[in-house]
């Protein structure tokens, strides 16, 4: 029990000042990925049954291998934003900061994977 | 965390159910949510039994009418009786709103009635609002200037007058916040629908002059952005307001400030 009032409680410790940079980040990332993750699945889905050489041309062609690296890219970052909100939502306290330091690193953990491999087949 | 059950003195319990009032041909059930902090016992839903015949329309003329003929007990706000005070604001067959003009005859079924959710309940359908009315108070709902005061009056034009409506009319009832999952789980920082659209009230009034300042003081992930327009306080409001486009209009000028 905390004798605070209640014009302190709501206040707490004000505003941070930030959140506005990450909501119109989330914004742009999701417009740009309306977009390029459409392209990415037809050309995708046209290499899927394809022997080994023919998957490896597709992915070794530079539109595509700029296309697969873009959706690789924004496309993970796009879900450690949205995996930051959601755990904001649901969690408080240390669980919450324990929770978006592993997306985040788990987000470009898979970033890093991707862009390795996708550079292993393109170049 | 978020807790998706209720602690265990929160569980309701069956209640009593209250015989029928006498000669009732015209009798329509009611089942109320009941907790008094004083006898120690759970929550339980009591059931009720209403004489149409005798009865005004309203889901508050029912309440009264319990209260006033059969269990004083019952404890609930009102006052103006026609939708203005805001004090009658509960959950109605599922639906935040005021009893006072929801009419029974919107409801199919028993009438189910619960204190606004996902708030401290001080008594029965009484909750407690200290904190929502807090946070109203900390967006500063009154006009802030700079300028010296004029001779006479702070002149506004009609098209800048206009862009108050819609804003103006909220009573404060609590409908919309009480109804938004982003405020139920996090409603010690984020603000919620009510007092956003207050907010946005005086950010767009054309007299005030601490528009910066108001900004300032909301732009932060959990004062506004734990809105994620999932629109609830627009589909309940009972006055047909629209916090969800105060709030968006909200971040349209912080995407402003910063793109």
């Amino acid at each position: 029990m905390r004798y605070l009032t209640a014009r302190k409680r709501a206040e707490g410790k004000g505003a941070s000042g930030t959140g506005t940079e990450h909501f119109w980040y989330m914004k742009m990332s999701g417009v740009g990925l309306a977009l390029i993750i459409p392209v990415f699945l037809v050309a995708f889905g046209r290499a899927v049954g394809g022997t080994r050489e023919e998957v490896l041309a597709t992915f070794t062609h530079p539109a595509m291998a700029l296309l697969t690296g873009l959706v690789i890219f924004f496309g993970l970052r796009h879900f450690a934003g949205g995996a930051q909100t959601m755990i904001e939502d649901y969690t408080h306290g240390s669980t919450r900061r324990a929770l978006i330091i592993f997306t985040t690193i788990l987000s470009y953990g898979l970033i890093a994977t991707g862009l390795f491999a996708l550079a292993k087949i393109a170049l | 965390m978020v807790q998706f059950t209720l602690p265990k003195n929160s569980k309701i319990t069956t209640g009593k159910t209250w015989p029928k009032p006498e000669g009732a041909s015209n009798a329509r059930k009611f089942q109320i949510y009941r907790w008094n902090p004083d006898d120690g016992q759970n929550p339980r839903v009591d059931t009720y039994f209403v004489d149409l015949d005798d009865c005004g329309p309203m889901v508050l003329d029912a309440l009264i009418y319990i209260k006033n003929k059969i269990d004083p007990t019952l404890t609930f706000r009102r006052s103006c009786r026609e939708g203005i005070c805001g004090s009658c604001a509960m959950n109605i067959d599922g639906i935040n709103t005021l009893a006072c003009i929801y009419g029974m005859d919107e409801i199919k079924g028993d009438v189910k009635i619960y204190p606004l959710p996902h708030m401290p309940v001080v008594k029965d359908l009484l909750p407690d609002l200290t904190h929502f009315y807090a946070q109203h108070e900390s967006i500063m709902p009154w006009l802030e200037t700079k300028t010296n005061r004029p001779a006479k009056e702070w002149k506004q034009s009609i098209e800048d007058r206009e862009k108050l409506d819609g804003l103006y009319e909220c009573v404060m009832c609590a409908c919309c916040s009480t109804s938004c999952p982003s405020y139920w789980w996090n409603g010690d920082k984020y603000l919620g629908p009510a007092a956003l659209l207050h907010a946005y009230r005086w950010i767009i009034d054309s007299r005030d002059e601490a528009t910066g300042e108001r900004l300032d003081d909301l732009e932060d992930p959990f004062k506004l952005y734990r809105c994620h327009t999932i629109m609830n306080c627009t589909k309940t409001c009972p006055k047909g307001l629209n916090p969800a486009k105060a709030i968006a209009e909200i971040k349209k000028m912080m995407v402003d400030r910063h793109v």
